[in-house]
């Protein structure tokens, strides 16, 4: 009988297959980004080299020694007295308790602060409570602290916001209106990023992390990259991150450009130039897990975007390593063998900046 | 929570329990890649780049630049004070420090 190893579903449910079935499933998921984002495939060595990652017998692995790369979060200090809506442990304690926490307790080489609602625009109405904490914050830290949120566009559409839901446009056949929409709410949106950032940065912030650009399509991508230009422009020292929300940049506009190149349909390999472009230090490139599919699945097909992403990038990738991308299993709690794996292969074979 | 932790114990660099924290640093403060990253601070600091993974190596250098420890040392640089000497070290600016520096009369 053919040894079986133990691997998990893109769910994380517990699994079992062979080296054949691995080798395939590796293959299958490899071919299946190679295709749709136009990329190379993995070379024999690398794919070897991933089945070793996943068969290893450890529980946990980890990089070759020299291999390490500095981890950048999103969330950060919210993970430890938020809610678990934010993935948060609910352990009641300040913001500056948290951020101390990462640095001196768990070794964190970066830390962010984030408002509990976490995007761009409910940060607005108590911008002095953030710009206070963030004050506290650095007084404290040494570590580089980012101040980070979700550009999140969709809070500017109805019911939430000013301007008219491009969903229910879009329903009634109202194409153009939809995108006038989605185009309000962009300006409006960079503007907002842009008045918060300008006010974190006087109270000494080092910089700012976009977390999930892209989250409402292409209009979300457009006011991302128009707000790291200005805050470029303003701020020449400014460190900024902007990671993705999905793999693939969906055109919800259609039409939307920045630089001369259409937003929407753009895999990651094809966003990292445009986010350096537009001035940001790090680019946090997204491959989505595929929850019916096994982990060598998963992590062959994230492994080969996210190889393609790293060689056409002119800046370090941070990739995104959260429940649900980079080969990531899709759930709550995810494993600590799955993450682990998972994390080696970036480093080792994609060759990543950072997670 | 043990997600992030899991990163940081797989593939991580340490923080200030070695030297995590300066080549993020020059990661977002110049855009340098990995290795670019490494490669600066490692001469600045006149070590290795695989000592800035090293905890040994690390610790009593960074007690000894006053760049920030891990541990609570009584008096050691922390927070601003050890951010100034890290602008001095890998020669660059720091916004919170900048700040700090303009509001002394």
């Amino acid at each position: 009988m053919a040894t079986e190893y133990k691997l998990r579903m893109g769910d994380g449910k517990r699994i079992f297959m062979t080296k054949e079935q691995i080798v395939a499933d590796l293959k299958e998921g490899m071919a299946d980004a190679a295709d749709l984002g136009s990329i190379p495939d993995l070379s024999e060595d690398e794919l070897d080299k991933l089945v070793d990652i996943i068969t290893m017998p450890s529980r946990m692995v980890g990089v070759e020694q020299g291999k390490e790369v500095p981890v950048t979060h999103d969330i950060g200090t919210i993970r430890i007295d938020g809610d678990q809506g934010n993935s948060g442990v609910g352990i009641p304690s300040s913001r500056l308790v948290g951020a101390m926490m990462h640095e001196r307790a768990f070794g964190a080489d970066t830390m962010e602060l984030g408002h509990i609602d976490y995007s761009y625009k409910p940060a607005k109405p108590v911008i002095a409570q953030e710009m206070q904490t963030m004050e506290i914050c650095q007084q404290n830290m040494i570590v580089p602290m980012l101040y980070g949120a979700m550009p999140n566009m969709g809070l500017y559409y109805t019911p939430d916001g000013p301007f008219e839901n491009p969903g229910d446009l879009m329903k009634a056949f109202k194409i153009e209106e939809a995108r006038q929409s989605m185009e309000h709410s962009a300006e409006h949106l960079t503007r907002d990023i842009v008045w918060i950032m300008q006010r974190m940065m006087a109270s000494g912030s080092d910089g700012v992390n976009f977390d999930t650009v892209g989250a409402a399509g292409d209009g979300d991508m457009y006011a991302s990259l128009h707000a790291i230009e200005a805050l470029r422009k303003q701020f020449p020292d400014i460190y900024i991150e902007a990671g993705m929300a999905g793999e693939l940049m969906l055109g919800m506009h259609g039409e939307l450009e920045y630089d001369g190149t259409t937003l929407a349909g753009l895999w990651p390999h094809e966003q990292a130039p445009l986010v350096a472009k537009a001035g940001a230090n790090v680019f946090g490139p997204v491959c989505n897990t595929n929850t019916s599919k096994s982990a060598a699945w998963n992590l062959g097909r994230a492994v080969t975007f996210i190889k393609a992403a790293v060689k056409a990038s002119p800046i370090p990738c941070h990739v995104n390593m959260g429940m649900g991308v980079g080969g990531i299993p899709m759930l709550e709690t995810p494993t600590i063998d799955a993450v682990s794996r998972a994390s080696k292969a970036m480093v080792e074979i994609a060759g990543v900046d950072g997670i | 929570m043990g997600m992030p932790i899991s990163h940081i114990m797989t593939s991580g660099m340490s923080g200030i329990r070695a030297a995590g924290d300066l080549v993020a640093r020059m990661e977002l403060a110049k855009g340098m890649r990995i290795g670019e990253a490494k490669d600066y601070v490692a001469k600045k600091l006149d070590v290795t780049t695989d000592d800035l993974s090293d905890e040994y190596v690390m610790r009593e250098l960074r007690e000894e630049l006053g760049i920030g420890v891990i541990t609570s040392v009584a008096g050691a640089p922390k927070g601003i004070a050890a951010k100034m000497n890290i602008e001095k070290l890998l020669d660059l600016k720091i916004n919170s420090c900048e700040k700090f520096r303009g509001q002394l009369k």
